[in-house]
């Protein structure tokens, strides 16, 4: 999933300027996250209007990333859209810039920072998991992916700086390769970590831009 | 013996070699590592030059290197994997032996979370163990990481890495050692030592898989210069283990410096005489005038 989280109100407010505002959320992963689902879309229009803020109305989109989904859902909206002069969009990237694409007159606002590609934990604990390389390793790894979990992406072992389990950047934080040897050590496989694991193809990830 | 560097002559001999980290300065001055040169030359027979060290921004590895070379010193440039990616570092390395710098060291980096600028994007295209097996793939073979062909000169570098017998998981550590030997690394510098039998055991697994005979290793050696350096060698600094005795005669020594300096003795007099150790690396960590007596008072200035 697509893991979010949202912005400062007060920056939010910044960019708003005290203009009438439309507000979009999102019925996928901004949901899950509770970043941009119909509560937390209500929850933006109180606060924005004890800001007094002209809040125009809102519709949570199923899921913002669809851009056919997005252009019908925000025709049926048509009449509070155009009283509004920015949309605020609780979504991921992806979902501000489809809505972007289909509502190309008004200032569209991002409310959340989008994080990563990452597992739900628990209720409000996410953690990351891909970085969508394009490339995938994991298959080399055990199903653990270093790409992704070790801030350095070491492709040949930890670092020296993984103790006692811990991440050097965060103590924590789980050091991912300190995971994969207790894994291959309980599976009698350490031999797997003996190969010298060849400079990661990065331009993969370049190459995809899109797919038909 | 064919030599690349003062460096592989003394442990292709045999002999016991010395190295010290110099710092560069955060500054363009250069005599600040003219100064250290100065101070230094004749007491260590190769001298780091740290890669912006810490993820802190200072003078560049090959200018400080280029610096000690008009000095007719032997300098290793340092090379981390943190701030530049495959094809800045070909191109450094192509550099550094263009102007005379025969002893490399590879690194992957200290996370720039821990610097002075933790907004910074960091690189980490490769690792260290990549960029040893590139830097031997260049040298020997003639050919870039991505299989195109060296078309004149190849880098002719005796090529360093690091090993940390005191990081986790520890049983991984000659086995990551092991590694590094296999990309092409021909010396190894140490993490500093502190806790010499923690040391022992690693060099036992080192010597018993026969590794000090394919890779010379020089340990490496900090004096601590206070009970605040200490503490944060002890708590803050990712990989280094300071046990308790050492933490406690620093805490309740009278002259700090005096005590640290004195640590710093019996912890070279008890590694030079571990097995299969061919060296030290001295890091001094900007109390660089403290090395000369150092490698003094242990006995080491007349060493062959």
């Amino acid at each position: 999933m697509i893991i979010t989280k949202p912005k400062k109100l007060d920056d939010i407010l910044g960019h708003i300027n005290g203009r009438p505002v439309f507000i979009v959320g999102c019925s996928e992963c901004a949901t899950l996250c509770h970043t941009g689902g119909e509560d937390e879309v209500s929850s933006m229009k109180d606060a924005l209007k004890n800001k007094n803020i002209d809040v125009t109305g809102w519709v949570v989109l199923e899921p913002a990333c669809h851009l056919q989904n997005d252009k019908r859902l925000l025709k049926s909206h048509k009449k509070e859209v155009d009283k509004a002069e920015k949309i605020l969009v609780l979504a991921c990237g992806n979902g501000v810039q489809t809505v972007s694409e289909v509502l190309k007159d008004f200032n569209v606002i991002s409310g959340t920072d989008t994080l990563f590609l990452g597992e739900i934990k628990h209720a409000s604990e996410f953690e990351k998991r891909c970085i969508m390389c394009g490339d995938c390793l994991l298959d080399l790894f055990e199903g653990f992916c270093p790409v992704s979990r070790c801030p350095k992406s070491m492709l040949n072992g930890p670092c020296g700086g993984s103790k006692n389990g811990k991440c050097e950047v965060d103590l924590d934080m789980d050091c991912v390769w300190d995971a994969i040897y207790k894994f291959l050590k309980e599976k009698g496989r350490l031999h797997q970590l003996e190969e010298i694991r060849k400079p990661k193809d990065w331009s993969r990830s370049i190459d995809m831009r899109r797919i038909l | 013996m064919r030599h690349r560097s003062n460096l592989e002559r003394i442990l292709l001999d045999k002999g016991f070699a010395v190295t010290a980290e110099i710092g560069p300065p955060k500054g363009s001055d250069p005599d600040t590592i003219r100064q250290k040169g100065d101070m230094l030359g004749g007491y260590a027979d190769a001298f780091n030059i740290t890669d912006n060290q810490t993820a802190v921004v200072r003078m560049s590895s090959m200018a400080g290197c280029c610096i000690l070379l008009n000095m007719k010193l032997e300098p290793i440039m340092q090379m981390a994997c943190r701030d530049k990616n495959r094809i800045a570092l070909q191109s450094d390395l192509l550099g550094a032996a263009a102007i005379g710098i025969r002893n490399i060291l590879c690194i992957t980096g200290d996370h720039q979370s821990s610097g002075n600028h933790p907004s910074a994007k960091g690189v980490y295209d490769i690792d260290s163990i990549q960029l040893i097996q590139i830097i031997k793939n260049m040298r020997d073979d003639g050919i870039f990481q991505s299989g195109d062909a060296i078309l004149s000169g190849r880098p002719d570098v005796f090529i360093g890495a690091t090993a940390n017998p005191f990081a986790d998981p520890y049983e991984f550590m000659v086995d990551r050692l092991e590694k590094k030997i296999r990309a092409g690394a021909n010396f190894i510098q140490t993490q500093s030592v502190f806790n010499v039998d923690k040391f022992e055991l690693w060099m036992d697994e080192v010597r018993s898989r026969g590794l000090d005979k394919e890779v010379h290793i020089l340990a490496g050696v900090t004096p601590l210069k206070s009970l605040k350096m200490t503490e944060r060698m002890k708590f803050h600094v990712p990989g280094v283990d300071v046990p308790d005795k050492i933490f406690d005669r620093m805490k309740t020594a009278k002259d700090q410096k005096e005590e640290g300096y004195r640590i710093a003795l019996e912890l070279i007099d008890r590694i030079k005489r571990v097995k299969g150790i061919h060296g030290l690396h001295i890091t001094a960590l900007f109390w660089e005038d403290i090395i000369p007596s150092l490698i003094e008072g242990s006995g080491l200035l007349t060493r062959s």
